[in-house]
């Protein structure tokens, strides 16, 4: 099959699965047999993209003119290679981790929940392999809109609520904000085609420029710029399989990855390196990097100090674009794939406690290690990542994203990164520590017969974790590919 | 000349602010139609009273005889299109008052409205 | 195609009304309405097609040359709006055969079929003909029957609605005719091409600009346009779901057009803006109508109410595009003028598919719908995303193309308001949906989806909905090719 076919088969693939799901609703076994078998042959095709985009190729598939000047068309290159390549992978492993944990938590409505699974993947292949802004604002909103149902799943009064907040916060970003930058972008450059260098450089005055830049940083509420990153929290009600692709993965991802883009491919580095508002935007990542990880600690529900985690290593990536260099680009871009296996690997830990013990504070988790090793020996990994130690991946891009500041002459962002890696070391290790080697207090029993989660869902696991320990020993394909992005 | 030769403009006046001042100040429903033909009506002489021309004659061909100044006709052909539009309306609009009042008992509007706030 | 074709536009439909009133049985005459409105889509397709390949079409009516005799033009700007009226005609009538059954008394059923064809044969009347007293005539007749058709309404507030309708309407109506008497008086020509020539050189007399303020006050009040709209949230409310479905995306849309036509052909873009500062008065109140109408549909408990407001709103939006005087404005206003009829067209037809079966449209009755008619609140999800301007929908389309008009001038604080609007619309239309989907159905469970020839014509207007977000080619270059012709500027 041409690449080219290939690329439009990424998007279509998970659009049929999701048909498939829904009509093997009432078979559980053959309905999950469907996601996975998707899910394989999703990630086969973006692998197969994998030579022609190395060789330098940039297979494109136009699919139809919208209005005369913009179409909506698809385009394989190295970035979004990369955020496809991530995206379909831990597909595969998510679902396999829902397996355990939606029928170990006998959780309603489960054919609803793979249906909307496999339709946000798709949109987020979607926003992946978009060829101009169009395609990627289309793709981004869906998205939005897509993952709600799955936000709201449980259909309480407080999943309402959380499903207010978010569609609120990012639909409010989206179309004030970004769609205004797009539109205003259409009409300085009459084009909305990704081209490398950009297509913005000399159609407006610099000041001009500074603003659609600042529209497009916090019109892309999927990256948690604050202060719109109030939606993330909120979206911690759903299920953890939930919050752990699409919030650790898709949908956050998708975010940093369109501010990534748009530096490289609608800005360009050059242009950027000159407007005003690029090193303010980088100090709006600073702030937000620090003042999450505070709040962090804060936190004594798992998922919430992981939601705010989070925050703060998505503006590690927004910072890595407003350095406006090459290293911060190959840095950012390598977080890309770092923290997504690092922090999928924590989530799938909260969640397995959750399933096995019932516990999601962690002041109550001390002693859980003992009795659930794998789950927490994992959860130590992905925190490694997290932090940006060695032996875990994220150790490279933290060490990338350094050198971009050292290039770019900001000490102080630097100090920015290490101070982060310091808070992070001690909100994060708290919970395998107290796992470890916590006691209980005085009088309290644990109930008994507290064992590891059900064994797809420990699986799952333990393959993020191993890939994250892998990624450190093996950067270089990673490396490889985000570097096609900024040729020298 | 000026002022009191527009005295037909003056009479349009008149009769469209009367027309206009009862639909607006009166409650009953049928004051307002009434009111509204008064308006439509003025905007007829407005028209036919634009239309005359001092010293025309009738607008009826007269043969064999040149330079004869005619009235014009067809500001009088409009109107009698705008007539027939006006008495529809009345027609449309007494038919209505008719269901109100057998709907709500009353065609007062202030009353109306009353009953329906309570609902 | 027939040269007579542009007459037989309206004569066909207006021969068929006393048809359809004399056949006394209801399915019978809902035939001959079905049968006029194909007939009526037949023939504006071939005149939109006539026109975009051949040239504008000038039909001389009884052989009468202009501008003694009545002309009939047809242009890009009109023969679009003429495909869009039947359009929307040829796809809510046989939506009307179940719905009007169900909330009509029989003997009254013929009769309802005459005045719905009347008012498109008024509405097309207006859009097609070249004379500007004929614009006034067909305004009455579509006028005079929507008002019947109004009141035909199930609530006793339809007959309120329809007086208040009648009232303002007709003054809005008799403004209109003072305009025309007034540009008669100064030029002696009734034709509009005829007046374009002659209105130049009267300009500085001051009867001009005084038929030019009551025409635009007159069209507005039949425009519904800020703060003119008093009648139409009731109007809307409480006609039958038919009714609704058919004006809200018919009526104010030939009003916009009525506008167009004065404004850029009669009277001129040079008189309009540069003179009578027309835009000055326009683009605040559209941005009005914008932002306090979407806020006024925020708090109605009542759907159908709930959307009237929201076409006040969406009314601005294309009263903003035509007083941006652009091409891309004047596009965007076009443009909106079929989606907007596409987008209210779908959601007020799935409100009465609502209406048929739970026999209310307050928003505690929609609780749980979506479980129980999950077809019907799909369309109301596709419209209402439509409504937002979600990428891929027409909406999108619209604002891609009015905020693009508006940055084009600079004029960026209309652009963050127009954007404004779409966010207010989120908070309206997720009302409904978290109702229909969170909440549990109320009620003995005897709700069941829709039936077939209900939901059929409103997912062809949903499915229309997004083809047309999809590929807008044809849509918007129509829209382009008419905004450049109104503006008098090359393609």
């Amino acid at each position: 099959m041409s690449p080219s076919a290939l690329v439009g088969l990424a998007v279509a693939l998970p659009l049929a699965g999701a048909g498939l799901v829904l009509a093997l609703g009432k078979w559980p076994n053959l309905r999950e047999a469907a996601t996975l078998a998707t899910g394989i042959a999703l990630f086969a095709s973006v692998v197969s993209l994998l030579g022609p985009v190395r060789a330098g190729l940039r297979p494109t598939l136009t699919l139809m003119e919208v209005v005369p000047g913009l179409s909506l068309g698809f385009q394989a290159e190295p970035l979004g290679l990369l955020f496809a390549l991530v995206a379909s992978f831990l597909w595969v492993v998510t679902s396999l981790y829902s397996i355990g944990y939606m029928r170990g938590h006998h959780e309603e409505h489960q054919t609803r929940f793979y249906t909307f699974f496999a339709i946000s993947i798709a949109s987020a292949m979607g926003v992946a392999f978009s060829a101009n802004l169009f395609t990627l604002f289309a793709f981004y909103e869906a998205l939005t809109l897509c993952t709600f149902p799955l936000v709201t799943h449980h259909g309480t009064e407080k999943a309402r609520r959380a499903g207010r907040i978010y569609l609120g916060i990012l639909l409010t970003t989206s179309v004030a904000f970004q769609l205004l930058a797009i539109i205003w972008t259409w009409q300085l450059a009459g084009t909305l085609d990704f081209r490398p260098g950009g297509i913005l450089a000399g159609t407006a005055s610099k000041g001009v420029l500074s603003v659609l830049l600042v529209l497009f940083v916090f019109g892309v509420g999927k990256a948690a710029v604050m202060p719109f990153h109030r939606w993330l929290p909120a979206a911690m009600v759903a299920p953890t399989p939930v919050s752990a692709l699409l919030h650790a993965v898709a949908v956050v991802k998708a975010g940093v990855f369109t501010i990534l883009k748009v530096a490289v491919y609608v800005f360009g580095l050059d242009l950027m390196g000159t407007l005003a508002a690029t090193p303010w935007m980088a100090w709006v990542a600073a702030t937000t990097i620090i003042l999450a990880s505070l709040v962090a600690f804060t936190k004594d529900n798992l998922k919430a100090r992981l939601a705010y985690s989070t925050i703060s290593q998505l503006s590690y990536i927004v910072l890595g674009a407003m350095l406006a260099n090459r290293w911060g680009i190959i840095g950012g871009g390598m977080h890309i794939a770092m923290h997504a296996f690092g922090k999928i690997t924590l989530f799938f830990g909260a969640g397995a406690v959750l399933v096995a013990a019932h516990e999601t504070e962690i002041s109550r988790m001390h002693g859980l290690g003992r009795t659930m090793p794998i789950t927490f020996g994992a959860f130590f990994i992905g925190a490694l990542s997290i932090v940006g130690v060695p032996p875990a991946g994220g150790a490279w891009s933290k060490w990338f994203l350094g050198l971009g500041t050292l290039e770019a002459g900001q000490i102080w962002l630097l100090a920015v990164l290490m101070l982060s890696s310091l808070l992070t070391l001690v909100y994060l290790l708290e919970v395998p520590a107290r796992a470890f080697f916590g006691m209980p207090p005085e009088g309290e029993v644990r109930p008994e017969g507290i064992h590891e989660a059900p064994w797809p869902s420990v699986l799952a696991l333990v393959i993020t974790a191993v890939v994250t320990l892998v990624l450190f020993v093996h950067p270089g394909p990673v490396f490889d590919l985000v570097s096609l992005v900024v040729p020298r | 000349m000026k002022i009191l030769g527009l005295y037909n403009y003056w009479i349009v006046i008149g009769l469209m602010m009367i027309g206009f001042y009862t639909m607006i100040s009166r409650g009953n429903l049928v004051k307002k139609l009434v009111g509204l033909s008064v308006f439509q009506t003025s905007v007829m002489i407005l028209y036919i009273s634009m239309g005359k021309i001092l010293g025309g004659t009738a607008p009826i061909l007269i043969e064999g005889r040149e330079n004869v100044v005619y009235t014009n006709p067809i500001p009088s052909v409009l109107i009698l299109t705008a007539i027939v539009v006006g008495v529809a309306t009345l027609a449309v609009g007494l038919a209505l008052v008719v269901r109100i009042k057998e709907a709500y008992g009353t065609i007062e509007e202030d009353e109306i409205h009353e009953q329906d706030d309570v609902m | 195609m027939s040269p007579h074709l542009p007459v037989l536009q309206v004569v066909v439909p207006l021969l068929a009304a006393p048809v359809a009133a004399l056949v006394r049985r209801p399915r019978l005459s809902w035939l001959v309405a079905f049968l006029a409105a194909l007939w009526a889509f037949g023939s504006a397709v071939t005149l939109l097609h006539h026109v975009l390949s051949v040239g504008p079409i000038s039909y001389h009516i009884g052989d009468w040359a202009p501008p003694w005799g009545i002309e009939y033009r047809v242009d890009q700007v009109n023969a679009f709006v003429l495909v869009i009226v039947s359009g929307i005609a040829a796809v809510v009538l046989p939506y009307a055969r179940a719905s009007v059954e169900w909330e009509i008394e029989n003997e009254r059923i013929p009769l309802f079929y005459t005045a719905l064809i009347l008012c498109m044969t008024g509405l097309l009347g207006i859009t097609v003909t070249g004379d500007v007293f004929n614009v006034f005539v067909f305004l009455e007749i579509s006028s005079l029957s929507a008002y019947a058709l109004i009141a035909m309404g199930q609530d006793r507030r339809a007959l309120t609605a329809a007086y208040q309708y009648l009232i303002m309407g007709s003054v809005g109506a008799t403004f209109i005719v003072i305009g025309i008497g007034l540009m008669y008086v100064m030029t002696g020509t009734l034709n509009m091409a005829d007046l374009a020539q002659r209105l130049p050189a009267m300009e500085a007399n001051r009867t001009i600009p005084v038929a030019f303020a009551f025409l635009t006050v007159g069209i507005s009040l039949k425009l519904a346009l800020f703060p003119l709209h008093l009648w139409l949230p009731n109007a809307y409310a409480y006609a039958p779901s038919t009714v609704t479905a058919f004006i809200a995306s018919t009526a104010t849309k030939v009003a916009v057009y009525m506008l167009l036509r004065f404004i850029f052909t009669v009277f001129g873009v040079a008189f309009s803006f540069d003179v009578m500062n027309l835009d000055r008065i326009l683009t605040p109140l559209a941005l009005a109508a914008i932002v306090f109408m979407s806020l006024s549909a925020i708090y109605q408990p009542n759907v159908k109410r709930l959307l009237a407001y929201s076409s006040v709103a969406q009314i601005g939006y294309m009263v903003l595009g035509i007083s941006l005087a652009s091409v891309l404005g004047v596009a965007a206003g076009i443009l909106h003028l079929f989606n907007h009829a596409l987008i209210k067209g779908a959601l007020f037809m799935a409100m009465g598919c609502v209406m048929y079966r739970v026999g209310s449209v307050r928003i505690e009755a929609m609780a749980g719908l979506g479980r129980t008619m999950p077809f019907t609140m799909a369309a109301f999800v596709v419209g209402g995303l439509s409504l937002i301007g979600v990428p891929l929908t027409v909406g999108f389309i619209s604002k891609l193309y009015l905020v693009r008009a508006a940055l084009e001038q600079g004029m960026w604080p209309v652009a963050v308001l127009v954007l404004v609007g779409s966010l207010l619309a989120v908070i309206y239309v997720w009302k409904v949906v978290e109702v229909a989907y969170f909440r549990q159905p109320i009620g003995d469970g005897s709700i069941r989806e829709a039936p077939l020839s209900l939901l059929i014509p409103t997912w062809v207007l949903v499915l229309a909905n997004i083809w047309f977000g999809i590929d807008a080619k044809l849509t918007a270059g129509v829209a382009i090719r008419a905004a450049q012709a109104l503006l008098g500027v090359g393609s």
